[in-house]
């Protein structure tokens, strides 16, 4: 490394608009309002003043043009407006007229103007006083006939604070913000969120003379100066990766799964408690393949109030839009105790009473459930899947409470629909006698399947090896469940890991599988991997 | 702002008024429209969120934004001089429909 070259400076800040960038650094000093202009007559000064501000709008209205998007409209448009007001431009004349320069008459009227702001209890109306200095700057550098510095495409910009039409003239091209003051709710960190250019305020203060490289890093919140050979080339893959992802997210995601020869594959999403929705367009997906509903059902307390399961499984319903819904019933045991519900000190709880073996314990709760379910199932197409299924009977068992629970509801004249009933295919029981149960559908549950055939502790890492999904036993058993599947017309798909895990999409795709529920993040290198394979032999059958 | 502004022989005056159903208040969006919009009347035109005033002028940006109006206050509105009557409906109109159009520039 250069001996002139600065040595690394870590500072830390608050994201407020994710990403990494790197490039040029460029540190904008509090602006100087110019060379003092020696005053001239009142007339003079009240036209070089009207002068200023009509370059202002000027400019102003030329940023319009060039950008279209509603946020960066809305603040170009007060800020123009507001120079057009006489409210604000008067005040300003007049102290020339009394025998200010320009420059002053300017600051004073402006700053009672930003005071008006500054001071305000509505956040909204508070963070306006930096659009009104940004408005007052620029009228001041018309004044002092002085251009902002323009500063390179991809840099990254330091600054105490930065306006907002500062920012609308940048071409950031992969650069990014640090704001050693600055807040999430400015109008600079709205656009910047929505440009997806990587931000920070209250960054740490230093002297940043010296440097001329930087990178803004929001995963762990810093932006570093002079970043060294080991951490520029971590940030470096990084930022790679990230690209890739983004780049898949654009191309992929809000377009159905094709294989490279044109066979398209049904992809869900498996949700949890069903607050990640609000994030994701229903638009994305082909449907919801799981909820976990123990993951909604946190205490006991829960598992009785059919109402308050009723509203979160509607919401999910609506959500979706028409698009298919497999709920799963509670799938409580194993790692996932309920207090109060499951059963406490089992020697081997992956194998004791979990999922639909503890439902089964407490058919009430899975009445409430079921009935709260077939309510749900009248907004729209919701399906009921069974966990932990071993033998045909307890299907059974659950289509006749799920029967008796609709007919329930009917003689309460409560609206309701029956749901199709389907179940998981995770215990190698169920797997390996697949024909001897009557599921309307089948999901196969990978991560228990592989725990269970492999005979491997889920948690152990040190058993790792043995747990690859991609082994010939686990891959001819999901071969063997799609096969029964797909010849007597029963939708099947698979909701566990292996689905989100892009290395095995091609061999899931190979034993015939077209239906993938996955994590939401997961969606869009999903449907990428998708596109990437071409299935060793066109295969038709129905669909989840 | 300005006390009640004083009748003057037989110049038509009007008054409106609409509830503020705009998310987050009188922002700078809805406060463009709606100065924009008041600005096309010959009328003198005001604003205010009491009955009886203080009233301010609605074609200035800077009171309007200043009044920092909170979402769900009721807006009042009066004109004075040439179409008064057109100006308080179509400002009443305005906020009811929730600033419709996306474009600040009002056009």
């Amino acid at each position: 490394m250069d001996s002139k070259t600065a040595a690394v400076v870590c500072l830390r800040g608050t994201p407020v608009s994710p990403g990494l960038a790197r490039g040029p650094l460029v540190v904008l000093t509090d602006e100087a309002h110019g060379p003092a202009h020696k005053r001239g007559s009142a007339a003079e000064e009240s036209t070089r003043l009207r002068a200023a501000i009509a370059t202002a709008s000027a400019e102003l209205a030329e940023l319009m043009e060039r950008d279209g998007e509603a946020e960066a409209q809305t603040i170009l448009a007060f800020q123009v407006a507001m120079l057009a007001d006489p409210v604000v431009t008067e005040p300003a004349l007049a102290a020339i007229t009394a025998g200010a320069a320009a420059e002053q008459a300017w600051l004073t009227a402006m700053d009672s103007q930003i005071r008006e702001y500054h001071e305000a209890d509505d956040l909204y109306f508070r963070a306006r006083a930096s659009d009104l200095r940004d408005m007052r700057d620029r009228v001041l550098r018309g004044l002092a006939a002085v251009a902002a510095a323009p500063i390179a495409p991809g840099s990254i910009v330091v600054a105490s604070d930065l306006p907002p039409s500062r920012f609308l003239e940048i071409t950031w091209d992969g650069g990014g913000v640090a704001l050693t003051q600055g807040s999430p709710n400015s109008h600079v960190a709205m656009l910047a969120r929505s440009r997806g250019v990587p931000m920070l305020v209250g960054v740490e203060q230093a002297d940043l003379r010296g440097h001329t490289e930087a990178l803004i890093d929001t995963d762990n919140a810093v932006l570093v100066a002079s970043p060294d050979g080991r951490l520029a080339i971590d940030f470096a893959s990084r930022q790679q990766r990230a690209e890739i992802v983004r780049a898949e997210a654009e191309r992929y995601v809000g377009v159905p799964a094709l294989t490279l020869n044109g066979e398209q594959v049904q992809v869900l999403i498996n949700v949890a408690d069903g607050r990640e929705l609000e994030q994701i367009d229903p638009a994305c997906c082909d449907g919801v393949g799981l909820v976990r509903t123990e993951l909604i059902l946190h205490a006991a307390a829960d598992l009785a109030d059919e109402e308050k399961q009723f509203q979160s499984y509607s919401r999910i319903l609506r959500w979706a839009g028409g698009r298919p819904v497999i709920i799963r019933t509670l799938d409580a045991g194993g790692d996932k105790p309920i207090a109060g519900h499951t059963v406490d000190g089992e020697a081997n709880p992956f194998l004791g009473i979990r999922g639909l073996r503890l439902s089964l314990l407490h058919p009430q709760v899975l009445t409430t459930q079921l009935r709260a379910l077939a309510r749900a199932a009248s907004l729209g197409p919701l399906k009921v899947m069974v966990p932990m299924v071993t033998s045909p009977r307890e299907l059974d068992r659950v289509r006749v409470l799920r029967d008796s629970a609709v007919a329930a509801l009917r003689r309460e004249g409560l609206e309701c629909a029956t749901p199709e009933l389907g179940m998981m295919v995770e215990v190698p029981a169920a797997a390996l006698a697949i024909d001897l149960f009557d599921a309307d559908f089948l999901s196969i549950g990978s991560n228990d399947l592989i725990q269970y055939v492999t005979a491997t502790s889920r948690d152990s890492s040190a058993l790792a090896t043995l747990q690859d999904p991609l082994q010939p036993a686990v891959l001819r058993l999901i071969h063997e469940v799609v096969a029964h599947a797909d010849a007597h017309g029963i939708p099947v798909s698979l909701c566990g890991d292996m689905a989100s895990d892009v290395r095995c999409i091609p061999a899931l795709l190979d034993v015939g599988l077209r239906c993938l529920s996955v994590a939401p993040t997961a969606l869009a290198r999903v449907k990428g991997a998708v596109a990437r394979h071409r299935t060793a032999k066109p295969k038709g059958g129905r669909l989840a | 702002m300005t006390s009640e502004p004083v009748k003057v022989g037989s110049v038509p005056r009007a008054r409106s008024r609409a509830v503020l159903t705009h998310v987050g208040g009188l922002h700078a969006r809805p406060s463009i429209k709606l100065t924009q919009l008041a600005k096309r009347f010959d009328a003198a035109v005001w604003i205010a969120v009491a009955e009886h005033g203080p009233w301010t002028d609605a074609k200035s940006i800077a009171r309007v934004m200043a009044m920092k109006t909170p979402h769900m206050a009721t807006l009042y509105f009066m004109a004075e001089g040439e179409g008064a009557d057109d100006a308080t409906g179509a400002l009443a109109r305005l906020v009811e429909s929730d600033f419709p159009d996306d474009n600040v520039n009002g056009q």
